[in-house]
């Protein structure tokens, strides 16, 4: 795989890429180090409130007259690891059962293939919300919920991708030596999903972080007091006239999003010589 | 010579559509220990459909094959069983047959792996394959894009020896190589068999190489086996039309040449039962 990195496709050489990579460090920087970078403690409370953008508080306070700077700074440690953690979470369901569907055939193939297509059927944010809403608002249960209707992308590519390797004569000579299904599936055909499945999920962590914000704004996902974008538009969308509120959260999400789908765009191009031909064609 | 493999009146069906295609029609065969048996025959006429029938993974329409006394049963999805393993095949394309994101050392361990041993012995035992297969022995730490197509193809018969096999088919183990590497892997099976002592089915359409290395031949010809013998004797006395007109294909060192015309494939690859429509011809080039 290193080797790849390396080669004329290399990401360094695509100027969006090096924007996002760029952007993610920053956020991942203010995730790591928010304590030391913020200002105010995000929680911190006092009896004014709403106070516009100036010297004090570079982004204003919100209606608990808590800093936005602060708790944008501090968002970004709800927004990263969980929408990296759903990404893992769903690309792992997702490719243990499109691999079972690819692998197994026949009827099995079947029903979970109509099973995606009816998870593709619905608008993702409507599923995820009724099954946040049927689990209860909680951080946690926004997680299963976003998996849920995350995980049929990463079935169908995989089991694409499965359909393809089985023919290879690796696999028949590996059945003759005796291997069994879980090891085939495991030990020969688990090494070509690798690439793609990492491709498709850096494309969907963007994704991730907007439904997961998604959830908050409904109140579905991350619950007050905690510093979430999502949760904060919210109240920026209630206290219109307010321009602050919202939009600096918002701002975060935007960007956040804008990056990872560059950085995944470039590492699309970068893995598959085939795609990046076409584009530069 | 007792035989090992026993294929009796065996039959493979290829299904399109409503369609049957007979690609196999009732063969029988055998190869005993330490013997080489030479399966030649045009494109298309059910070799490699046999071969794959043989190890089990085509199931057979009609007929068995008999493995060490046992019928051979079609590889599914649960764990084949172990004395069948003793029964391996080697492929045409050397970059199909070799898992291209794992290690040369890991795949021919696997057979023993799978057989219950240590990893450790199992890479010790592919590096010294390796080794008498005529790679270097730290090959087992690199991948097989790293090999040509003649190591490959040695690459993959070490695969197959690591479970000490009794038998092993070789699927046109040799037409996708260069010439030079023709010769070095056919000369590499053939001291395999007398050193192990294993039986060989050696599909190919190279006469000259079948001639040189098989103890026997079969030659088939529309799914079945026209005629078998001992390789000097089919050479020599030819009985059957089909096997003279390609005893004569092979080209010549002194410019003529003959080419066989056959206009039979069409017909039996479009499901037609008779055979009696086909029709041969063989003409000769002048030079």
């Amino acid at each position: 795989m290193a080797s790849r990195f390396g080669n004329s496709n290399s990401i360094w050489r695509q100027p969006l890429a090096v924007v996002g990579i760029v952007i993610i460090s920053f956020w991942v920087f203010a995730a790591i180090f928010a304590p030391l970078i913020s200002p105010y403690d995000p929680l911190a409370q006092d009896s004014d409130k709403f106070l516009t953008p100036g010297a004090l508080h570079w982004m204003g306070t919100d209606e608990l007259n808590r800093d936005i700077f602060s708790r944008v700074i501090y968002g970004a440690r709800i927004s990263l690891p969980y929408s990296i953690l759903l990404v893992v979470l769903s690309a792992l369901l997702g490719s243990i059962i499109g691999g079972i569907s690819g692998y197994f055939g026949g009827r099995i193939d079947a029903i979970i293939m109509r099973l995606t297509d009816m998870f593709f059927a619905f608008p993702a944010i409507v599923l995820a919300m009724a099954v946040a809403a049927a689990l209860g608002p909680e951080i946690r249960n926004a997680v299963i919920a976003i998996t849920i209707v995350s995980w049929p992308v990463y079935a169908r590519l995989v089991r694409g991708l499965i359909l393809n390797a089985k023919q290879n004569d690796y696999v028949t000579a590996s059945s003759l030596l005796g291997s069994s299904s879980l090891r085939t599936l495991v030990v020969d055909l688990r090494p070509n999903l690798a690439g793609p499945v990492f491709v498709l999920a850096s494309l969907e962590v963007g994704n991730a972080l907007l439904l997961l914000s998604g959830l908050s704004f409904l109140g579905l996902g991350a619950q007050p007091p905690a510093a979430e974008w999502g949760s904060m538009v919210s109240m920026g969308a209630v206290n219109f006239d307010r321009w602050w509120v919202g939009l600096f959260p918002g701002l975060a999400i935007l960007s956040a999003v804008l990056a990872f789908n560059f950085i995944g765009d470039a590492l699309r191009d970068a893995l598959d010589p085939r795609t990046a031909k076409a584009l530069r064609d | 010579m007792k035989p090992i493999v026993e294929v009796k009146n065996l039959a493979v069906e290829y299904t399109r559509g409503d369609q049957k295609v007979r690609a196999v029609a009732g063969v029988d065969l055998s190869v005993g220990a330490g013997e080489i048996l030479g399966l030649v025959g045009e494109s298309g006429c059910g070799k490699s459909t046999l071969g794959k029938a043989i190890v089990g993974i085509l199931q057979g329409a009609e007929g068995e094959v008999t493995f060490d006394g046992q019928p051979v049963t079609k590889i599914g999805r649960g764990q084949r069983d172990a004395h069948f393993r003793n029964l391996q095949m080697i492929f045409q394309d050397p970059y199909g047959s070799l898992n291209p994101r794992r290690k040369i050392g890991d795949q021919i361990a696997d057979g023993p792996r799978i057989g219950g041993v240590s990893k450790g012995e199992a890479i010790e035992k592919a590096a010294s394959l390796l080794e008498r297969v005529g790679l270097p022995r730290n090959a087992v730490e690199r991948y097989p894009h790293q090999f040509s197509g003649g190591q490959r193809q040695r690459i993959a018969i070490a695969r197959a020896l690591a479970i000490s096999p009794k038998v092993i088919i070789a699927d046109e183990p040799i037409s996708a190589l260069d010439t030079s590497s023709q010769a070095a892997v056919a000369n590499l099976l053939v001291n395999l068999v007398e050193e192990f002592q294993m039986g060989l089915i050696f599909i190919s359409h190279d006469l000259s190489i079948v001639r040189r290395i098989s103890d026997r031949v079969a030659v088939m010809y529309l799914g079945k086996i026209v005629e078998t013998g001992k390789t000097e004797e089919i050479w020599n006395f030819p009985a059957h039309p089909y096997t003279k007109a390609l005893m004569s294909a092979i080209p010549h060192a002194d410019g003529k040449a003959l080419v066989l015309m056959s206009r039979c494939r069409s017909h039996s690859m479009m499901g037609e039962k008779s055979l009696v429509s086909c029709k041969m011809q063989v003409v000769r080039l002048k030079p």
